[in-house]
Parts: C-alpha cells; structure tokens; sequence
C-alpha cells in the first residue's frame, strides 16, 4: 500500500506527540487534539500519516476524527472562535455578538477566512452560564464576552497576536460559589481523607460507602457502593477509576468549579475508590472545553505524587499502586455517558457500548471499572472522613447528602448553590433572586421542565432528580425557543449509532424549525408527540430518551408558546416554494407572474 | 364488488405530475372491472377526460408523480382545493420517485449544462414565460399538500389499484398488504 | 423438554420460547420459529443493537431483542399494535434518512428493509425525505458501493473485521452525519482490500453494497421476499449464512 505522506514540517510537529504517546493507538483522541493543537487541523493526509504511524486502519483516524466536533478535517484557521450556544448564551445575547464578529472579521459561520487566519461557528455549551455568554478560542475559554470584548478579540486576532500574550482578564474564570454546604464550605486537608479511608480498611470503607447511600451526582443516581462492590468483586484485572468530567449538560458548571477549586476532593476520592476496590490506575475525562484547566490540575497531580498521595505504596499501604493520567475530551455530550466515555478513553469514536456487559465487570479495555462523577467523588472523601451514618442523616431517606446546583438564567445571582437534598424548587428561586420565574430546568437540556405550580417540588432522587444544571426562565421568556434550543442541541449531539436518535433528533429538530418559521400546524404539534414515542423507549442510551423531553414537557406545560406560531390551515409545506425557483428563475432571467409561486393555491 | 348503491356517482380527478403515466396506464389494467368503476365513478379533470380544470368539488383525486416544477405545483394545488379525499399514487408521488434521483445535483447546474449551446461558448436557457420553472429538488406530493391516502408502487398493479379503490369505495379504510404492496 | 420448567423457557406474547443459556432474546426466538423484525442481526454475526427494530418489552421495560440474553420465566411482548407502530416509524425514518428508490435499485425483492416496510404495512416514508448527497463508489473491480441506501447497521463492518479480519468498513461520523468509509488511504473501494471472496461484500441487508454483474438475475416473483413476507421465513432468517461462494463457506462458521 502507498504510503502517504505529509510534509517535513508537519511530520515534525508530530513526532514529539506520538512519542510522548509511545505510539500507543489507544491514545488517539489525545494524539489527535494534540496534533491539532500543534498542525491546526487534521487533513486526510495528516490523519493517514498518523494511521501508519499507529498502524492502525485509515478508517480508524477518520471514525475517530470525524465524530469529535473539536477535530477538523479541513483548515478552520490558526484562531477558531467558538460560541457557546446554550439557552443562557442566547438569553445573555451571543448572537449580536457572533454577528458583530462575523461582520467585524467578514465571515461565514463555519467557514475560514480567506487568508486562512479564522474561523467562527458555535458550539455546544461550555459549562460558563453563569458568566456568559461565553466562547472557545482554540478551546480555551473566554467568558463575559460583550461587544467590546468582541472588538478587542478581533483586533488581536488581526493582529496575530499568540493567544497566550491575549489580556489574562479574558480568560477568568469565577468559582461563583453563592451557597455553600458540607462540600463547598468545609476546608480541605490534603491526605486526610485517604488516610482516613485507609484506617477504615478496605472492607470498611465500603462498609461505611453503602450506610451513607451516596448515589451517583451525574444524574442517574445509581447507588456508589453497589458499583464499587461489583467492580472489587469482579475477578479480572487490573481495575480502573474513571472520573467523568464530561460535564456536558446544558446549564451545568458545578463540576469546573470543583475541579478548579476543589481538585484534591475530587482526586482523592478517586485515591479511595481505587483503595476500596483495588483498581491501579485511574482516568480523569475532562470534557474538551475545560482545556484550560488541565496544567493546574496536572500540577496538583504531581503534588499529590510528591506527598505520597499518588504513586507506589500510597498512605504507606504496601502494594496499594495507584495513579491518575488525564484525558481531554473533544466536544461530545455523548461521552458523558459512561460506556461512550470509555470508547473514548479508548481512543475511539464515543458511542455508547451495548450494556451488560457494564463497565464495573467490563470496562476501560475489558477490565473491571469504576465511573464515577466528579461531584460524588467529592462526596467519598466526607464519608471516609465522618462515616456513612452521619452522611446518611444529611438530606432524605433515599438521596442522602447535599447537591450542588449550577444555577444560571434569569435571577439576580447565578452561580453554585448547594444545599441538602430535599430543597425546594421555590426556596432555590428565592436566595438566587429569581422573582419572576415562569419555569426552570432541572438536570439541563435532558431534564425536566417545570412550570411556576410545580415550584414547590423538591430537589431530590425521589422528586427532581439532576445532575445539577438549574436553568431559570423569567417571564419575559418564550419557553418554545428554549424547547427549540434544546433540539438543537440534541440533533447536533447524537452519537449517530441508534436509528431512533439519530434521524428521530434531526426530524424533531426540523419540526421545531418549522413551527418557528411559522410553517407549523396542529398536524406538527402531533408529530413531536409521536417522534417522542419512539425516542424515548426505543433510543440506545440516556441521549436519545431524553432528547424529546424538553419539547414534550413544554408542549404540555407551555403549549400557548407553540399555538401562537401555528398556521391556522391544516398543511403548510415546510419550505417556500417561491424560493425553491429562484435558482431555475435567475438562469432563465424570469421575473413574470408564472415564475413565482404563491403560498397557497 | 359489493358497493351499496350509491345516489350518485363518485367524481374522480387524476392527473400525472412529474411522472411517467406509468401508474395511469396501470389503473387502465383493471381491464372490464373499468366496466364496474364506470357504474360507481365519473371522471372529472384527467388525463382519460382530457378536462383541463376541475369543473367541480371531486371526492377523489388520485395524483400520480412527484413535483418538480412550478405548474406541477399549481396543478397538485387545484386538486387539493376540490377534492374531498387525495391520493399520492404511486412510487414518485410517494417519494419523488425517479425523478428525484436529480436531487443531489444543483438545478442551476443542470441546466447551464443542458442548454449550453453546441460549442459550450453560452447557455441559452429557454425565458418563455409558458415554460414551467424547475424547482430547485422533485418534493414527494406530501411534502407539498395535505395527503390522505398513499399507494405505492411503481407502478402499484391493477390488482393493488382495484384494491384501494374497492376499500375505498365502499367506506373501508383502504388496507394493502403482502402482495399487494409493492415499492417496485 | 419439560413444558412445565421456567428453567430453560420464557415467553413472548404468551408463547412458550425454549432457550439454550446465552441465546439472545432473538435468536431463542427464531430458532423457535418466532418473528420478531431486525434489521442489524446477522446469525454470522455478534449483535449489535443499532437499528431498534427488534425492540420488544421484556417485564416491562424496552430493550433490543438482539442483545439483550434469554433468561428464564422472562415475560416478552413482541407482536404488539404499539411496538410495530414504532417500528414503522423506524422505517420511515431510515426511508427518509437517505435514498431509497426501489424501482431502480437491484436489491428490490431481496432487500430486508423493503421487505420489512412490507410486513409492517409501511405505505409512505411519511417524514420529510432529507435527500442526502452521498457518494457512490464504483472503483471496485467486482463490488459497487451506494451509500445513498446505507441504514449505518455496521454488518459491512463487522463482517469485515471478525469474519475477513480485515476493517475494510468502519462508521465514521457522529449524528446525522454518520457514514460508512472505506479503510485505504485514498478512501476508496478500489484501493483497499476488499475481496469478492469477503463476507462483507455479501452482507449488506440493502443495495449498499452489491456485487458487479449479478443485478437482476433473478426475475422479479423469484426473488427472496417475493413469494413468502419476511415475517413468513424466520427459518430462512434464523439460519442463513452470509452467502459467499460455495468454498469459501465452509470455514468460520
């Protein structure tokens, strides 16, 4: 087979990462966003020079490249700007200020400038509601844009100014911490908690793990220690700890907080875990966006090596081996699910694996492995510290604890609330200064919508469960733009494996676009309700079942903000005939009646 | 067929859009049951009437092809407009059908190539105004107007035909299955 | 077999199923002689859950016939208004997700999806087609590639890579925009190692890939699902073998 072949230059930007790498395959996610990072994107040459460097099928670069949405196969330039396109963005104004930008650099959405410098488009949400709208430079965050910021960033962007030398102001990032609890309120002592957990023993920190009820943050809420008992009693080995945060759901930035601030909970707890279920070596999946928080949280890695709280004999418990690398994600909301994330670990495209096997017998390489979210993660180290019985007195019988809440939207002060479970909706809406709430999301973009008589429902497992994303809608909101935002944001993020999710996100996110154009009858209204039917029992993983819940709970608890859209006759065709023969009319120079075509007959 | 006795007839408008007259010809294929039909049935605009417009309200309009240009449109509308129950007939109605195979290719490419003028120096696309304009894809009937019934097939045999028309006819909801329905 | 031992049975709509432990749901019920449709199952192959066509209710809860294991005293509803109205508005989707024009594709009458559409008395693909533009790839000197009519199954690329151990096909792609490439380092069939003699090149459900020079050999009332709906051959589903050629269908299975 020919070998293909990229330029010096390339090939020597490259040789560094696959040897940093040792050429190992499963490293290709990281080999990739490396590669672009240094090459700016990877072409199909790029991609096959990589393949036969990893040996491994050309397919193989391309499956794996095109399915992340932070990985180019064409130029998007040396300076790719992305806005975060979540509701709040919007709600915060971002597209005023993409097309000023797009005006100011005299760009189209996606595609590059013409002397190849820059490219804008939008993307999913950055987890920076509460200090949006936000947007992506080369993956690292910028936040509080405003047209001001948007001048400055296109001056230095003319200016070919290296991001690095940019004002440091753009890119900080606030903790927003308005509430804080037993997690976010307690001081951390490094080592404590795992020499506590030690002193308990293996057995007994499992012990304590199942009397505290700890149940999973990442919104499932399956219980931890029944997953840490499956993985320790599963025979192969080695084990693995995999903190997932692919904090991808819309409306949530709990997990960058903790991890910005919080990073020795969230690694210790990864230190216990391994303890508790003797795994050797543990994952933290960053999602891709949080770019910027990875050397600190690498350099606190090395101090936990230096303190003997990673590495060999940790706590001086001979034989316990355990360390942590950290893995980037590349812009897919899909890896948060835990298998998918895996693939990705893996080095592959993220779809979500057939489950059982799961991951706790079957996992990181076939191997027996813990995923746990950052937030719980956090929550073992108060457990190892005071035990499960005094955790277990805190919150309800069945969602003990307290729970973080990222709270953005329409109140007078966004940001991390946590509170014990149990709170309620309204009690939430009040510290925050909410006072003209019309709705509020619970758990992003695949909760639940919940309108103003449901406010005194409660945060909880057993109520309103979520993984932390509280949107908040004031009264000035259209809840079917924020139902549309979420379809889009679904259609965009399926993984593309099950029929029902693949093409049944695309058609419910057509449907809405139709219905805003004004095009929609009663006959759409019927036809969201139907896709739903079959997205939500019949899609492969937590994606595709909750892509239409959005657009059913509006439908049902807002569903004035459809009708005032709907065309009073029973079809209207979803797109304009008179427009589809402008092409046909311009070639022929026509412009007489017969060449136009009315909307109705 | 079994059909109570009717009052009066039943008016029935056909037409082909961006279609072959393959479907039509297959509705021909019912041979001597068009004897039965003709008991039941009178044709208002069709192809088989040569009646240019719907003279008035129908009860069913059986529309063969997809739509692909702007009198395509124009016809598809007036048989919706006065008929009580329409049909997408068969395979291109249903989804645009051969027809739309040119819908991956750009119109305005199409036709710059197809009138350029032998020596490829200019195009001369036809502007007279009797000359319907392409639309920029071939839309399957539904995608156009409200459709009550679709019969596939390319075309949907006589027997299919006979079929529908039977159910329909005498009040059923029409049913084609295994062998009768065919994409083909 | 004991008729009253849950031990190695379950049900499906009140039918008593026999299983051999590790059966799939599927597969028990084929080997009984129990239709459930699918699309994405290959008897040669490992299963893979994708389509959703098979999605049956087991004790209530909705899960893929294909992957999910037999278990005794398992209670299954398969044949049901509800679940074969959703699998209708599954074929609609695959219909409308690429381009599917029967009359002129050679696969009609042998094609699973159409012969599934059949069955379940799908009349339109009712949603608004997409009209995707996909290439087709005819570089191949014995083997045609269409993937205007590919439903992303991956039975190509399972094919290729536990029966040929060849990765010929992978999925690339995420969403609406997945789609099969082809393992060479121009991306075409004619460069990779795609042989006739593969699994992969005989086992495409649909006319994604075909073989060159066979088209339209069979007449039309021959063809597979011509005479008998597939609904009416689960022995021809539960047994069949990627047909290659006479030699080379001895080994691997």
């Amino acid at each position: 087979m020919p070998t293909v072949s990229v330029s010096a230059e390339i090939s020597s930007l490259i040789e560094p990462i696959l040897q940093r790498h040792a050429w190992r395959a499963d490293r290709l996610v990281q080999i990739l966003r490396e590669v672009q990072e240094a090459v700016d994107f990877i072409s199909d040459e790029t991609a096959a020079h990589l393949a036969e460097a990893l040996k491994i099928p050309y397919a193989q670069v391309h499956s794996t490249r095109d399915f992340y949405a932070f990985f180019y196969r064409e130029n998007r330039g040396r300076y790719r700007v992305l806005f975060s396109d979540n509701i709040t963005d919007r709600m915060a104004g971002n597209q005023a200020l993409f097309e000023h930008m797009a005006k100011r650099l005299k760009l189209e959405p996606g595609k590059v400038s013409d002397d190849g410098l820059v490219s804008i488009d939008y993307c999913s949400c950055t987890g920076m509601c509460d200090q949006g709208p936000a947007i992506l430079v080369n993956n690292r965050a910028i936040t509080r844009m405003t047209l001001r910021r948007v001048d400055e960033i296109c001056d230095l962007i003319r200016g070919q100014v290296p991001l690095d030398k940019w004002p440091a102001e753009f890119f900080r990032v606030d903790d927003n911490i308005r509430r804080a609890d037993m997690l976010l309120g307690t001081p951390h002592e490094p080592g404590k908690a795992v020499r506590a957990a030690i002193a308990r023993g293996r057995d007994g920190m499992l012990a304590e793990m199942k009397l505290s009820n700890l149940r999973g943050r990442g919104g499932a809420g399956f219980t931890t220690a029944v997953k840490w008992e499956a993985c320790r009693n599963a025979t192969a080995a080695p084990r693995y700890i995999v903190c997932n945060a692919d904090e991808g759901e819309p409306g949530t930035f709990k997990d960058r907080v903790l991890l910005q601030s919080y990073a020795g909970r969230v690694f210790e707890g990864m230190v216990i875990a391994a303890y508790t279920v003797g795994a050797s070596h543990g994952f933290l999946y960053l999602r891709g966006e949080y770019l910027y928080l990875l050397q600190p949280l690498e350099a606190y890695l090395a101090g936990m090596r230096a303190a003997g709280l990673l590495g060999r004999d940790i706590g001086g418990v001979a034989g316990f081996d355990f360390d942590i690398e950290i893995h980037l994600g590349a812009g897919a909301y899909v890896c948060g699910e835990e298998t998918a994330l895996i693939e990705s670990l893996e080095g592959k495209a993220g779809r979500p694996r057939v489950r059982p096997p799961f991951p706790v017998t079957s996992g990181y390489m076939g191997k027996p492995t813990v995923v746990n979210n950052v937030e719980t993660l956090c929550k073992v180290t108060e457990i190892a510290l005071h035990g499960g019985t005094w955790y277990e007195a805190i919150g309800t019988k069945q969602s003990t604890g307290t729970k973080i809440l990222s709270v953005a939207g329409d109140c007078a002060r966004p940001g991390l609330y946590e509170y014990a479970f149990g709170v309620r909706i309204a009690q939430v809406l009040e510290d925050c200064g909410a006072q003209d709430a019309i709705a509020v999301q619970v758990s992003g973009a695949s909760g639940v919508c919940l309108s103003e008589r449901e406010f005194g429902r409660r945060i909880a497992f057993e109520d309103v469960p979520t993984a932390g994303s509280f949107m908040i809608f004031g009264k000035q909101r259209d809840l079917f733009e924020v139902a549309r935002n979420f379809a889009h944001f679904f259609a965009h993020e399926s993984c593309g494996f099950c029929t029902p999710c693949r093409v049944g996100t695309v058609l419910m996110k057509e449907i809405m676009d139709k219905i805003a154009d004004g095009r929609g009858t009663q006959y759409e209204m019927n036809e969201l309700l139907r896709l739903q039917q079959v997205l939500k029992p019949g899609s492969h993983c937590g994606l595709g079942q909750t892509a239409g819940n959005a657009v059913a709970d509006t439908v049902q608890k807002f569903r004035p903000a459809y009708e005032r859209r709907l065309a009073e006759t029973d079809f209207v065709p979803a797109f304009d005939l008179d427009a589809a023969l402008s092409r046909a009319r311009e070639l022929a120079g026509r412009d007489d009646a017969a060449a136009h075509l009315g909307e109705e007959a | 067929m079994n059909a109570p006795m009717n009052p009066r007839k039943l008016r029935v408008t056909t037409t082909s859009l961006s279609g072959c007259f393959g479907c039509h010809m297959s509705f021909l294929d019912i041979d001597e049951r068009l004897l039965e039909l003709a008991a039941l049935v009178e044709f208002d605009r069709s192809p088989i009437t040569d009646i240019k417009h719907c003279s008035q309200h129908c009860d069913l309009a059986l529309v063969e092809g997809g739509v692909c240009n702007a009198e395509n449109v124009h016809v598809l509308r007036e048989l919706r407009a006065n008929s009580k129950i329409l049909v997408a007939f068969g395979a291109c109605a249903v989804n645009g059908g051969l027809p739309a195979q040119r819908n991956h290719l750009d119109v305005g490419k199409c036709l710059s190539q197809v009138y350029r003028t032998p020596d490829g120096s200019a195009t001369a696309i036809p502007d007279d105004p009797e000359l319907p304009l392409l639309l920029d894809k071939v839309y399957p009937v539904n995608e156009v107007v409200r459709v009550d019934y679709f019969l596939p097939g390319c075309p949907p045999s006589a027997d299919t035909i006979w079929k529908f028309l039977t159910d329909l006819l005498t009040g059923r909801t029409p049913r084609i299955e295994h062998p009768l329905l065919k994409f083909d | 077999m004991s008729d009253t031992s849950n031990a190695n049975s379950f049900s499906i709509d009140g039918q008593r199923i026999p299983f051999t432990p590790g059966q799939t749901i599927l597969q028990a019920a084929l080997a009984a002689g129990v239709y459930i449709p699918h699309l994405c199952h290959h008897p040669d192959l490992k299963p893979h859950g994708s389509c959703k066509l098979c999605t049956v209710i087991v004790n209530g809860r909705n899960g893929s016939a294909c992957t999910q294991k037999a278990m005794p005293g398992i209670e299954v509803e398969n044949n049901t208004p509800t679940l074969n109205d959703r699998r209708r508005v599954l074929l609609q989707m695959l219909f409308v997700e690429g381009n599917h024009f029967c009359p002129g594709c050679e696969k009609s009458g042998n094609c699973q999806l159409q012969a599934l559409a059949y069955d379940l008395e799908m009349v339109s693909p009712h949603f608004r087609h997409a009209y995707p533009v996909r290439p087709i790839d005819t570089t191949h000197p014995d083997v045609w590639l269409d993937l205007n009519r590919c439903i992303m199954c991956e039975l190509c690329v399972r094919a290729s890579r536990d029966i040929d151990g060849k990765n010929v096909f992978m999925l690339a792609g995420r969403g609406a925009e997945s789609h099969i490439v082809v393992n060479s380092p121009s991306g075409r069939l004619g460069d990779s190692a795609l042989s006739i003699d593969d699994a992969a090149a005989h086992v495409c459900p649909v006319g994604a890939i075909l073989v060159k020079r066979v088209g339209y050999a069979v007449p039309i009332g021959e063809r597979q699902f011509d005479e008998q709906p597939i609904s009416r051959q689960v022995d021809y589903l539960a047994r069949r073998h990627i047909a290659i050629v006479p030699a080379a269908e001895t080994e691997e299975r």
